[in-house]
Formats: structure tokens, C-alpha cells, sequence
């Protein structure tokens, strides 16, 4: 596992041969191929790769990669892939999830494997809806949406995932789209970064709550309301047209005009992925009157979870003979030569 | 204590009842540091060679308010030259440090047993906080004289003792417990040396509190040595209690907690595995957690989940990726976990579920004893969910159980539950250190040979035992998916079809069933097949039943005793044994689950004999239910 060759792989590699089953025009379908075109480009084997879910339609994920895979149960991927990574710390770790499994049944693990900064990437399909239950609302549904369990409109106000992620310490977070021909390039950033990777991917339900997210993701709209980041760019979107400036006096984020390409000008501001402010101000930023930042937002390594245990465990092993028979002989012990009224 | 000690003959126990055993108990506030003294108590009465067993019976508050009887902390420990069995049902010597030990602990007094009072602690604001009525005092208004009394200002005299220390009055009453054990060591003939040792490497960072204390240890041994006491209270003096018999060989105490703890160890080894363990802390099951953090050259890894649910999910991870996972839990605990472990039945995989029961439902009683998740451990989970179950029966019967439960979770893909409780839990007992060679290994082989071309990887296919290949991920050629859906037969893959759905609940089932055919045949613990009534038991149970039907066949009761170590499934010849005997007793502290799961399995006439006090049965009261039965 330590040969660091890159791996030669097709996309076909990476399909097993079982039939997809999700509906017809599921967002879930153009996830699946652009994993499995991004597997070839990440130069890694198959066999060393686990994709881990929980439960949902995205979840059936792992029956399609042809790696190892464990589709476990309702919210509880974080915390077997956990136990994966920490009984093999090698294994290149993906956890497949959606909104009610992540943030709903599974928030308390999400936002704990996120804090202790596990080595691995976590797609997270949110389509703002339960779809596998048929349809009820979600964690990230809208105030207001209509479901079998809320016919009269939601009341609840919803998580915001990348929200959730950066405050439960996320040293990765990242967006896409489910049919966008970036998602490859979020991936393969978020399997760059050594550590917990959460990407946020905006995945249609056609069934359920369909076009729920075409006011940024129609071609139409797409680039008035989609603001790609890259690191070192300046935070440009509708063609170069508008920018993001910061308000120093309130500490807020502003779209500006860019006349003619002079972004210095406007003081739109330069994406510095390691800037942890402005990443909270970028996820948070109300869609609307603001577009929708994409691409990654928040990328800032720090020591993983399994590398700090493996690196205790020997620490605290050195020197110590693990003889099995003085371990259970410790202690304050005794002798008794002989039976004493054997006499 | 089988473990420990050769079994006495019906004439030895008959013989001499009383004067080779003494049971102690001593009772304070939360504060006054009981569990250290009992402890300490305990390891020196291991240390002279006495055999013995220990009942810590403490509140579940962390400080409950001074001086109330509901803070009142108690350990009893129970020693002697002969077989010790059970903490003892009546204290000869009450050790009271206030007067709320005194009144919750003095009904359960050996009539004619010895009271030591702290005088000093029975002031009127004490009195009142317990429950006395106004102006009452026990220590001198002769409602205590069907016992005798000895009592003395322990506060007093350990102030005197740590004067020239400079403590200050708070931490100076700290040591009143180092005085009470210096008076029950000269007692009992107790070397100090080993305290006096424990107390230097204890406060090895404030070698005036070390001091402090050893000269308070001291001058309550002096106490007793000089001080004219005998005369006035026959039981205020010095006995020796000669060693019990036992098999030649090194011993050393141990708790239920760091028996499972070996155990799993050891078992881990034998498999050849490493141990990967995921806890969440629960009273009374986290001081597993807590050895197992300390042992982490033996390959152990230790996990503190966020909850219950991550516990056990992270160990079915780790036995995915080919460790052994293990994780422990007490009942509400055990509950979370419910659905995973049925992953871990539905995906096959290796998983050792520890639960030390306590008093339930709910929250129930955390500190106290209870052996009543048996349903919860054989049936307690969604769909045909079959897991083997296993029961220690004692703190040092823990080692071998915690190795059975590596060996059949290794050799047959599957989860296991390991029974305990909080009596065996935080019980200690002498050991007999075993000679690990002595246990035969049951080393892993995990699939590695990839299919010839053409050929394809089954991870459901199964070997003669039923088990399906352990695959570690990382392994070219062997890929698959695994999941909590149902899967077909042989690939593994997601299959809904009716008869597939069948033949997959019918293989979990076989597979488990035949484990009976790989444990050991049911024995007779005590008597033989065939007699006229049969007490039948499991866990903590073991001591006061092996009593009750020792002391019943020295009567000349016609009487047996088997004690169960497989719950799940039951040995193969169980059914035979149990339709030998004429009538059959269950003594459990629950309201009768082993009686009925006995008379589901066999259709016999299993009687039940119940307890859920939170307290262990007296042998006494199984005798009584002998008698009854047999009467």
C-alpha cells in the first residue's frame, strides 16, 4: 500500500456489475459517474478504497463502485467509517450520505467525526428532501415546503450543512453541483486534502422535489448566481460582471459592479482558501440577493484523528515488552507454595 | 470462587461454619473514602492468604449530601480459611463512620456482631440529617444492645495522629479512614507493610499527605494494641484467621472489570488479532474502558466514542477492516446498540458485546446489581436476529469467558454477547493467575487467495461451521460489498426474493444453533444427574447457590446445582440433564427470564425464585427456597 506509483485505471474500472437503481434522471446517476471518472485521476487502487454509507438513496452508492464497500445503517456511516480508518489507517475512506442521514438521524456523528478530523471525504447529496420514505420534508428543507408530513408547509428553519461543517470544525468544506462539470476538480481537492473532506453536493430529486435548486443551477442563471471559487482568484461571478467585496465597517460580504474587468477597483476580494471568516460569511450568505459559492470554500489541514491515535499507541508502547503472561500476573500478587492442610 | 480454591467437602463446610470466615463491612459517607478502605482491606486479607469476596455497594450520586443516609457508601468484604462464595449475608463487624451508616447498615448485623462508631460524627446536627428523632441517640439510648458496641472518637484521635503534619482540619479528617483500617488490620493480624508502601507511591507528590496517613494508619493499629479494650467488648479483639486452602501457585485479586479486560486480551491473541475497542462511559461497565486505555502495547486500541451507537459502529468498522472489534456497554447502553448489532449479525462479522447489567428498566439503578437483560441479550433485537450469549459467573470466571467470547465471534463470524453484571463488575476475588499455555489458540486465517481467472469472490459463501470468509479490505483480487440489506446466498448482493430472504434466515439461525456442537457439555456443578430437585443458574448467582446446595446436601437434601456459562446457544445435552430431575429451582435477580426461555426450549417445569432488590440473594434465602421445594 506504500507503493506510491500512481495507479492506472479506466472509469469502466471503477463499475461493478450490478444495475443502477435509482429513478429515472436522478441527480444521484451524474454523482456516481463523476466519482467514477475521478477515481482514474487520483492514481489509487480499487482495492484500497471503501466507500461507506448509511441509509437513503444515496446510500445504495457502494453496491456501484467495484471497491470495497459497506452500506451500513440509518446515520451511522461516520462512525463505522471511523472505526475503518482507525483499525487501517491506509485505507482511503469515502462516506456516502444525504441531508436526513447526515444532519438528521447521523448530525451527532457528522459533526464528530468532522471535530476529531478523520482522513476522509464525505459526500454529502443534499436535495433538500427524504426521498427513500417517500418525500417527507428534511433537515435543509425550506420553511414552508409541502410534504406527506407537512401538508401545510414546513415550519422548521433548515440546517445549512456547510454551516454545520465549519462549526464542528471542518477543516475542508467544498460545494458542487450534481450535474456540473466541476465536480471532478471538488473532488479531487477534497482527496487532496489529508483529513476530514465535506463536500456539500446539490443533488435533484426528480420525483420529490424536483428543480428545487434550478434558480442557480439553470444554464439560464447559472452564471449570474454561481460564484466559483478558486484559490488566489478574485471572487468573480456573472461573467467577471460582479464581485464579492468586504464591508470592513460590518464585517460583511457585498456584491459589487466590476466595470471592465478591473476587480482591483472594486475591491472584490481575493479567495484565500486558508480564511476561515470568510468562509463562514460564504456559506451563510443568503441566496438571493447573493449567488451561491461553489467550488472550495475552506481548505486548512491540520493533524488527522487516526494518525494522532497511531502515533500515541506507539508512543505509549515503546520500550514495553507485550509478554501476555506478566500482564496477567501484574499487580500485588502472592505465592502458595503448598496446600496448607495438606499436613 | 471455584477458580481460586479446591472445594470443600460437605464435612468441611459442615464443620466449621462460623469461626474460619468473618464478614466486615464498612460504612461511611461518600466522602469518607469506604471503597479505598474496603480496597485496601481487601488486598491485605489477599495478601495473608485468606480466601474472600468482596460486595462494593455505593450510591450512584458522586457526592450525595453529607451525612444523609442516601450518600451513605458501604463495601463488605467476606474472608476466611475456607471457600469463600458470597460476600456474606450477615456483617459480623459494622465499621460506622456516622450515624447514617449506622442506621442503613445495623438491621443487616449478625445478631451479637461488633459495632465500631465514630462518637465523634455523632453530633446532633448528624443525628437529625439521619432521620433520628430529636435529642435520640443510638450510641447511648441502648437501642443497639442486641449487639455489642465499641465506640470511640475517630475524628479526635486521627486529628491528634496527623497534628504535626499541618494539615488543615478538612484534609486531616481525610485520613479518618487510614485510622479506621489501621484498627481493622490489627484486628484481623494484617501486615501494614504493603499500605504503608501504596500510600508513598499515592501521594508520591505530597509526601506530607503520605505521611499524614501512614501515621494515622498507624495509630489506629497502636489503638489497638494498647488500648484496654477487650474486657468491655468481647468482639474487639485480635483474630486470626488462618489461610484458606488453595492450589499451589501464583495469585494475585482481581475485579470482573480487569478479568473482561485480560480476557479480551488474551482471546484477542489467541485469535492472532489485534483488539480495536469502542466504549462510551456507563456505570458500571467503563471500567473496561478505562484498562483497556492502558494497554495499548498488547495491540489494543482504544476508542471513546460520542455515544453508544458510535461505540459499537466504530468496532463493526475495525472488524471490517479485520481487527476485533469489541464494545461494552451496561443495559440502557445496550439497548442503543440494538440495531447495529444486527448489522453485525447481517453483515457477519466478528463483534464482542460486553453488558454489565444493572438494575432496569431505564435508568434503573446504576450502582446496583440486577441480571435482568437476559431477554434483552437472547431476543432484544429486530427481525430473526441470533447472536450467541455467554454469562461469567465470577470476577476471575470472567478471563475465560471473555476468551470464549473471541473465539466463537472469530470462528464464526458473528457478534457476541458477553454477560457480567455490576456485582462481578466491581467484586473482587483471588485468582489464580493461569499459565497461558495451558489455552489452546484459535488463530484467524483471513481470505487472501483472489478467485482464478474468470472465477468469482462469494463472500457469503460459508464453511462447514456455517462462517462466511473474513476479508480484510486492502486485499487485491477480493473485492465486495456488505450491507444490513438482505443479501443473496452467495454474492453477497442486495436480494429481496421470498425464498432467498428464507434460506439466508435459516443459514443465520443454522449457524448459531450449531455452535451448541463447539462448547463444552452442560456439567453438573455440584451433586449428579437425576436427584430430586436441581437449582439452576447463571452469572453472579454462581456463590450463594453454590452454598445454599452445599450446606442443603450436608442436611442430606437430595439436591444439585448446574450453573450455566452458555445462555445462547444452550449445550447440546442441557434438555436430557434438566428432565433428570425431578423439580427444577431458577433462582435469578430478575422475575424469572432464564426460567422462561428453560421452559421454552425444553417444556419443563422450571420454577422461578426471584430478587430485584439490587442486592445479591442471601444463601440463606436459596436455602430456604431449597427446603420449600423439597419439603
Amino acid at each position: 500500500m506504500n507503493d506510491m506509483t500512481p495507479f492506472v485505471s479506466k472509469p469502466k474500472d471503477w463499475e461493478t456489475d450490478q444495475e443502477v437503481r435509482w429513478c429515472p434522471g436522478c441527480g444521484d446517476y451524474a454523482v456516481l459517474k463523476a466519482v467514477q471518472r475521478t477515481m482514474p485521476e487520483l492514481g489509487v487502487k480499487p482495492e484500497n478504497t471503501v466507500f461507506v454509507s448509511g441509509i437513503g438513496c444515496s446510500s445504495r452508492f457502494p453496491y456501484y463502485m467495484e471497491t470495497y464497500g459497506f452500506h451500513t445503517i440509518h446515520g451511522r456511516a461516520p462512525a463505522v467509517a471511523t472505526g475503518i480508518k482507525l483499525a487501517n489507517p491506509d485505507l482511503d475512506v469515502w462516506i456516502i450520505t444525504g441531508d436526513g442521514d447526515a444532519l438528521s438521524i447521523g448530525g451527532n456523528h457528522t459533526m464528530h467525526l468532522l471535530r476529531r478530523n478523520l482522513d476522509c471525504q464525505i459526500l454529502l447529496f443534499n436535495n433538500e428532501i427524504y426521498g427513500l420514505t417517500k418525500g417527507q420534508y428534511s433537515p435543509t428543507s425550506r420553511v414552508g415546503t409541502r410534504s406527506p408530513s407537512t401538508p401545510f408547509g414546513s415550519v422548521d428553519r433548515p440546517a445549512n450543512p456547510c454551516a454545520f461543517a465549519l462549526g464542528s470544525g471542518a477543516r475542508f468544506v467544498a460545494r458542487g453541483i450534481d450535474v456540473h462539470k466541476n465536480l471532478p476538480t471538488v473532488l479531487k481537492a477534497a482527496h487532496a486534502h489529508k483529513g476530514a473532506s465535506f463536500v456539500e453536493i446539490f443533488q435533484n430529486c426528480i420525483v420529490y422535489n424536483d428543480e428545487v435548486f434550478a434558480p442557480f443551477t439553470e444554464k439560464a442563471q447559472a452564471g449570474a448566481k454561481q460564484l466559483w471559487l478558486e484559490n488566489g482568484k478574485p471572487m468573480l461571478f456573472d461573467g467577471g460582471a460582479k464581485g464579492l467585496t468586504l464591508d470592513v465597517n460590518t464585517l460583511t460580504l457585498k456584491v459589487v459592479d466590476v466595470t471592465d474587468g478591473d476587480w482591483q477597483a472594486a475591491a472584490v476580494i481575493v479567495h484565500d482558501e486558508t480564511n476561515r471568516g470568510i468562509a463562514h460569511m460564504l456559506v451563510e450568505m443568503p441566496f438571493g440577493a447573493y449567488p451561491v459559492a461553489l467550488g472550495t470554500i475552506y481548505n486548512s489541514p491540520a493533524p488527522t484523528f487516526e494518525s494522532a491515535v497511531v502515533e500515541q499507541n506507539a508512543k505509549a508502547s515503546e520500550g514495553k515488552a507485550a509478554d501476555l503472561q506478566t500482564l496477567i500476573g501484574k499487580g500485588q500478587t502472592w505465592m502458595v507454595d503448598k496446600e496448607p492442610r495438606a499436613e | 470462587m471455584a477458580t481460586a480454591t479446591r472445594e470443600l467437602t460437605p464435612e468441611e463446610a459442615h464443620a466449621h461454619p462460623a469461626p474460619e470466615s468473618i464478614v466486615v463491612r464498612f460504612a461511611g459517607d461518600s466522602g469518607d473514602g469506604m471503597q479505598l478502605t474496603g480496597g485496601q482491606f481487601t488486598l491485605s486479607t489477599a495478601l495473608a492468604g485468606n480466601d474472600l469476596a468482596t460486595f462494593p455497594d455505593f450510591p450512584a450520586e458522586i457526592r450525595a449530601p453529607q451525612g444523609t443516609t442516601f450518600g451513605v457508601s458501604a463495601f463488605q468484604i467476606n474472608f476466611g480459611s475456607t471457600a469463600i462464595e458470597t460476600a456474606g449475608d450477615q456483617p459480623d463487624v459494622l465499621v460506622a463512620m456516622n450515624p447514617a451508616a449506622l442506621k442503613t447498615n445495623v438491621d443487616a448485623l449478625k445478631a451479637g456482631g461488633l459495632i465500631i462508631a465514630d462518637e465523634g460524627e455523632f453530633t446532633a446536627r448528624n443525628l437529625a440529617k439521619a432521620g433520628y428523632a430529636e435529642g435520640g441517640n443510638p450510641l447511648t439510648d441502648g437501642s443497639l444492645a442486641k449487639w455489642q458496641l465499641f465506640k470511640l472518637n475517630i475524628s479526635q484521635l486521627t486529628l491528634d495522629a496527623v497534628k504535626p503534619f499541618g494539615l488543615g482540619n478538612k484534609e486531616a479528617l481525610r485520613c479518618k479512614n487510614m485510622w479506621t483500617l489501621g484498627l481493622a488490620l490489627w484486628m484481623f493480624d494484617r501486615d501494614r507493610a504493603p499500605l504503608v508502601d501504596w500510600l508513598k507511591t499515592k501521594f508520591a507528590k505530597a509526601p506530607e499527605l503520605a505521611e499524614a496517613n501512614i501515621a494515622a494508619l498507624n495509630a489506629g493499629h497502636a489503638f489497638g494494641e494498647t488500648a484496654e479494650i477487650g474486657g468491655d467488648v468481647a468482639g474487639l479483639q485480635q483474630h486470626s484467621v488462618a489461610p484458606a486452602p488453595a492450589e499451589p501457585g501464583l495469585y494475585r485479586t482481581v475485579t470482573g472489570a480487569e478479568a473482561i479486560s485480560l480476557g479480551l486480551v488474551a482471546g484477542s491473541k489467541l485469535a492472532g488479532v489485534d483488539m480495536f475497542f469502542g466504549g462510551y462511559p456507563i456505570t458500571p461497565a467503563s471500567a473496561i474502558l478505562h484498562h483497556l486505555s492502558r494497554l495499548k502495547e498488547y495491540g489494543v486500541t482504544t476508542f471513546q466514542a460520542e455515544d453508544e451507537i458510535a461505540a459499537v459502529a466504530s468496532a463493526i468498522g475495525a472488524s471490517y477492516a479485520g481487527k476485533l472489534g469489541v464494545t461494552s456497554s451496561s443495559g440502557p447502553g445496550i439497548a442503543l446498540k440494538g440495531e447495529a448489532i444486527g448489522l453485525a449479525i447481517m453483515t457477519e462479522l466478528p463483534l464482542i458485546v460486553v453488558n454489565s447489567q444493572r438494575g432496569g428498566p431505564s435508568t434503573g439503578l446504576p450502582t446496583k446489581t440486577e441480571q435482568s437483560d437476559l431477554y434483552q441479550a437472547v431476543y432484544g433485537r429486530n427481525g430473526d436476529a441470533p447472536m450467541p450469549v455467554i454469562a461469567a459467573r465470577s470476577p476471575a470466571d470472567a478471563f475465560d469467558c471473555a476468551i470464549e467470547a473471541c473465539r466463537i465471534a472469530t470462528q464464526f463470524m458473528t457478534p457476541v454477547m458477553l454477560l457480567t453484571d455490576g456485582y462481578i463488575a466491581n467484586a473482587a476475588e483471588p485468582w489464580k493467575v493461569p499459565d497461558m499455555g495451558g489455552y489452546a489458540p484459535f488463530p484467524v486465517a483471513f481470505r487472501t487467495d483472489a478467485p482464478a481467472e474468470g472465477g468469482k469472490f462469494l463472500p457469503y459463501a460459508r464453511d462447514p461451521k456455517g462462517a462466511r470468509p473474513w476479508v480484510k479490505p486492502g486485499t487485491p483480487g477480493l473485492l465486495h460489498r456488505i450491507g444490513g440489506i438482505e443479501k443473496k446466498i452467495d454474492t453477497g448482493n442486495i436480494d429481496y426474493a421470498p425464498a432467498n430472504h428464507q434460506a439466508m434466515t435459516d443459514a443465520r439461525k443454522d449457524k448459531v444453533d450449531g455452535i451448541a456442537a463447539y462448547i463444552p457439555s452442560q456439567d453438573v456443578t455440584l451433586g449428579e444427574k437425576g436427584s430430586k430437585l436441581v437449582v439452576i443458574g447463571w452469572g453472579s448467582t454462581f456463590g450463594p447457590i453454590h452454598q445454599a446446595v452445599r450446606r442443603a446436601r450436608s442436611k442430606g437434601l437430595d439436591v444439585s446445582h448446574i450453573h450455566l456459562r452458555h445462555i445462547w446457544p444452550m449445550p447440546g445435552n442441557l434438555g436430557d440433564l434438566l428432565r433428570s430431575y425431578g423439580r427444577i429451582l431458577v433462582p435469578e435477580m430478575n422475575t424469572g427470564q432464564l426460567k422462561t426461555v428453560l421452559r421454552d426450549q425444553y417444556l419443563v417445569d422450571a420454577r422461578p425464585l426471584n430478587k430485584v432488590s439490587g442486592q445479591p440473594f442471601r444463601i440463606a434465602e436459596i436455602e430456604a427456597a431449597i427446603e420449600s421445594a423439597l419439603a
